[in-house]
């Protein structure tokens, strides 16, 4: 369970945040969807408490994130946090295990479910965009958490890597877990989700059921863009010839 | 999703998080590298000064140790990469995601950072020092570690390395970006110290470079007699110890309050 109230944050003069409230429920997956800059990012790092919130606050399973006795195995993250390049995925690994006292068999348990035993002595620097996504999960997966927040989870994965990604969620959230998923695809997202949260500008557009917001559009993608033609805050043109 | 592990009671805490810095800091290369050069440079400048030593009433302890300075800016700035290595790579929010009560992470980082460079840095003196003492030209009397202040100066300039070491760490913390760090370490310790023991005598016997070479890695404190005036008293060497403690206790501080305070 996850609880966002009120939450708020500024940059400046810029409100990234402003005043979210909703619920992440266990038991599904709930996909978090809204423009590039809508604040995405920046609600997954307030409710990990990585960024300060001005105002409001965030609970993971009834307590702030930096209330928590052994985080890890509360909630995994999938975020922006690369491995250092120098270190090997093994040992990436090994360094958060320790953090959560975590046994090191669990390790290699993780690399086998993200595929990349073959690579767990190789440095992640030289890994893909798709490898290092692989290790993002295996470090979200590392606690057994029964809460996870992946940030865009299937960036740079080939069609294998997005289904397993699909798969493993839904499984996930079959078991009770709560599944808090941003993307920006959101066919992909119709796909995997049952609920979605939306936001715009940082203001929620929409906290309800891929059905329901599908419902009397031709697809979830008109719906997204009929809720969110007032918030967008980068577009594209038309090419002209 | 085998493996349930059991939550286990308590919470994490220091242990966690220096087992998790321990990992850290032993799995990159660059680690035993740069300490291998440290210890390397500060033997081998050691013997080459030793080997020039033609006077054996002059303090050679000191020529042994005088390696020591040059090869403390490998252990400064890899100090500085412990940290900003994290900020450069994005670690460190995996790091915090981990061990979301932030000063922890920067203790658990001192404690062994700490640990491995005092280690290295005593190592690397003892070295040189018996290098040294078996190197020197023949009529040059080598010092040995029961003579006044021999064992004080060789233990105290190894303890110096890790402090310095830890300011690298807390400069890192403040400043988050390698090169911008590496350049107030540099500029700082080397670059004003030089330019301030030249200009400004009072204020030079608290510089703390100055404070390696005059004060810890000498058997007695370097004077200047009556000539006062263009040579200022050093620092005694617990003094000038507990003045570069202080420097370190001071940069780690800072650090780890704005550790907290900023977003990651």
């Amino acid at each position: 369970m996850i609880e966002v109230r009120n939450l708020t944050r500024r940059y400046g003069r810029t409100i990234a945040v402003d005043a979210l409230s909703f619920d992440v429920r266990p038991g599904s997956v709930t996909g978090f969807l809204g423009p590039n800059g809508s604040g995405k990012s920046t609600t997954m790092r307030l409710i990990l408490g990585l960024d300060r919130p001005d105002a409001g606050q965030a609970r993971v399973g009834g307590h702030r994130y930096r209330e928590l006795r052994w985080p890890l195995r509360e909630v995994g993250a999938l975020l922006d946090a690369k491995a250092h390049p120098g270190r090997t995925a093994r040992n990436h690994l090994a360094a958060l295990a320790a953090a959560g006292a975590i046994p090191p068999a669990r390790v290699d348990e993780v690399l086998d479910l993200v595929g990349l035993t073959a690579a767990a002595g190789r440095r992640a620097g030289k890994f893909s965009l798709g490898m290092s996504q692989r290790l993002g999960m295996a470090a979200a997966l590392l606690g057994d958490p029964a809460v996870l927040l992946l940030d865009e989870p299937v960036n740079g994965l080939d069609p294998e890597g997005v289904r397993w990604i699909r798969n493993l969620l839904k499984s996930l959230a079959a078991q009770g877990r709560t599944v808090f998923v941003s993307s920006h695809l959101i066919s992909e997202m119709a796909l995997t989700a049952e609920r979605l949260v939306v936001i715009g500008r940082g203001r929620l557009l929409a906290d309800t059921t891929v059905a329901e917001l599908s419902a009397g559009s031709a697809s979830l993608e008109d719906a997204f863009f009929r809720l969110t033609s007032e918030a967008v805050e980068y577009q594209g043109n038309e090419a002209t010839s | 999703m085998t493996a349930q592990t059991r939550v286990p009671a308590g919470r994490y805490g220091l242990a966690q998080a220096a087992r998790m810095e321990w990992i850290k800091l032993r799995s990159l290369r660059s680690t035993w590298w740069t300490l291998l050069a440290t210890a390397a440079g500060t033997v081998a400048i050691g013997v080459a000064v030793g080997l020039n030593t033609r006077d054996g009433s002059g303090d050679v302890t000191n020529n042994a140790l005088a390696g020591v300075v040059p090869g403390l800016l490998l252990t400064g700035v890899l100090g500085v990469l412990t940290m900003t290595g994290e900020y450069s790579s994005g670690t460190i929010r995996a790091t915090l995601a981990a061990v979301p009560r932030r000063p922890l992470v920067l203790a658990a980082k001192a404690v062994v950072f700490g640990a491995v460079t005092l280690i290295a840095g005593e190592v690397a003196a003892f070295v040189a020092f018996f290098a040294v003492q078996a190197t020197l030209r023949p009529g040059v009397a080598a010092p040995a570690l029961d003579q006044p202040g021999v064992l004080r100066a060789v233990a105290v300039t190894g303890a110096g390395s890790c402090l310095i070491g830890l300011i690298g760490l807390g400069l890192g913390a403040i400043i988050r970006h390698s090169a911008a760090a590496i350049g107030v370490l540099v500029g700082g310790v080397y670059v004003v110290a030089q330019f301030v023991g030249i200009m400004a005598h009072a204020v030079a016997t608290y510089m703390p470079i100055l404070i390696v070479a005059n004060s810890l890695s000498t058997t007695r404190p370097v004077t200047c007699g009556t000539d006062a005036a263009s040579c200022p008293d050093f620092l005694s060497a617990w003094t000038g110890l507990g003045v570069l403690a202080l420097y370190a206790a001071v940069a780690l501080a800072v650090g780890g309050w704005l550790l907290a305070r900023r977003d990651a």
